[in-house]
C-alpha cells in the first residue's frame, strides 16, 4: 500500500465487514480507528459478502465464520478467486488452531478470536494493511 | 458425556466473554445438576453441537441485563432484534472459545434464538445437563451446557 511518506498522499483503504451479528459489524465499524479506511459494505453471510465484493471491489474484508447459508471458510476460499489481492482478517469465535490454519490455507491473511478490545482489532488491521 | 472438569471450559469461556466485551468481569456461581427443565428467562440463544460431541449450550438471559450489556458495549440500539442478536452472538463465542480444548471436531451450529416463547432444546438422551449461574452487576443469567 502506499504511504503518506513515499507518494505525499495516502490511498484510502476499502474495508467490507463480513458478520452474521449487526452487534458485531457495528462494532467492528465503530472501533476501527484508521482515518483512511473507508466501510464500503457489511455482510451477513457469505453470499451476500461476495456480492457486495464484487460491486465496492474491498482492499480488507475481516470474515466471521460461522454464518448461515455460506459460511467464512467457504466464502474465503470463493473471495480468495475473485480478488486475489484482497486482504482478509477473520473474526471468529472459533478458537482451535485447526481452524486457524484452514482459514490461513483458503486464503486469509489474519486470524482474532472473538471477543475482542479495540485494541486487538486495530493491531490486527494495522498488521495486515499498514 | 460431559464431565465436570470439562465445565471449566465454559465457566472460563463465559468470565472472557464479560471480562472482554463488557470490560467488567462476571460473578460465576457453582455449576449445578440441571433437574427438570430450566427456568427461562426473556431472551435465549442455542447453539447445537455435533461432531465428536453431541449436545446443546444455552446462553438465557434477561432483558434488563441485555440493555446493561449493550450500553457497556457502546450500542445505541436496544430493540428486541438487537436483543436477539446479543443473545445468540454470547452463545456463540462461549461455545466456540470451547473448541480451544474440545478441538475441530466439536462443531457448533449458528445460534436459534427464542424470546417470549418455550424453546425447542434437544438435549441428547442420557446427558447431563449442568447450569451455570452467572452473576453480573445486579443481575443473573445462566449458561446451560449438555453434551455427550
Amino acid at each position: 500500500m502506499d504511504t503518506a511518506q513515499d507518494t505525499g498522499t495516502r490511498r484510502t483503504v476499502k474495508l467490507l465487514i463480513v458478520d452474521d451479528s449487526n452487534i458485531v459489524r457495528r462494532r467492528i465499524e465503530r472501533s476501527q480507528q484508521f482515518d483512511d479506511l473507508e466501510v464500503v459494505g457489511t455482510a451477513a453471510n457469505g453470499i451476500e459478502a461476495l456480492e457486495l465484493a464484487r460491486r465496492t471491489d474491498p482492499d480488507l474484508v475481516t470474515m466471521d465464520l460461522t454464518m448461515p447459508q455460506m459460511d467464512g471458510i467457504e466464502c474465503i476460499t470463493q473471495l480468495v478467486r475473485l480478488k486475489p489481492e484482497v486482504r482478509i482478517l477473520v473474526i471468529s469465535a472459533l478458537a482451535d488452531k485447526a481452524t486457524a490454519v484452514e482459514a490461513m490455507e483458503r486464503g486469509a491473511n489474519g486470524f482474532l478470536n472473538k471477543p475482542f478490545t479495540d485494541r486487538q482489532l486495530n493491531e490486527a488491521i494495522a498488521e495486515l494493511m499498514y | 458425556m460431559l464431565r465436570e472438569e470439562e465445565l471449566k471450559t465454559f465457566v472460563d469461556g463465559t468470565t472472557r466473554y464479560f471480562e472482554v466485551a463488557a470490560q467488567q468481569p462476571a460473578s460465576i456461581g457453582s455449576p449445578y445438576l440441571l433437574e427438570g427443565e430450566p427456568a427461562m428467562h426473556d431472551y435465549t440463544g442455542m447453539i447445537n453441537v455435533s461432531g465428536k460431541r453431541e449436545g446443546v449450550v444455552y446462553f438465557t438471559a434477561p432483558r434488563a441485563m441485555l440493555t446493561v450489556l449493550l450500553m457497556k458495549m457502546q450500542e445505541s440500539d436496544f430493540s428486541h432484534e438487537s436483543m436477539r442478536d446479543l443473545v445468540g452472538e454470547v452463545a456463540n463465542t462461549i461455545s466456540g472459545n470451547a473448541r480451544r480444548d474440545f478441538g475441530h471436531d466439536f462443531v457448533i451450529s449458528v445460534p436459534s434464538v427464542f424470546a417470549g416463547e418455550k424453546p425447542q432444546i434437544n438435549r441428547p438422551t442420557g446427558a447431563r445437563a449442568f447450569v451455570i449461574p452467572i452473576h453480573w452487576r445486579s443481575h443473573s443469567a445462566k449458561l446451560v451446557v449438555s453434551l455427550t
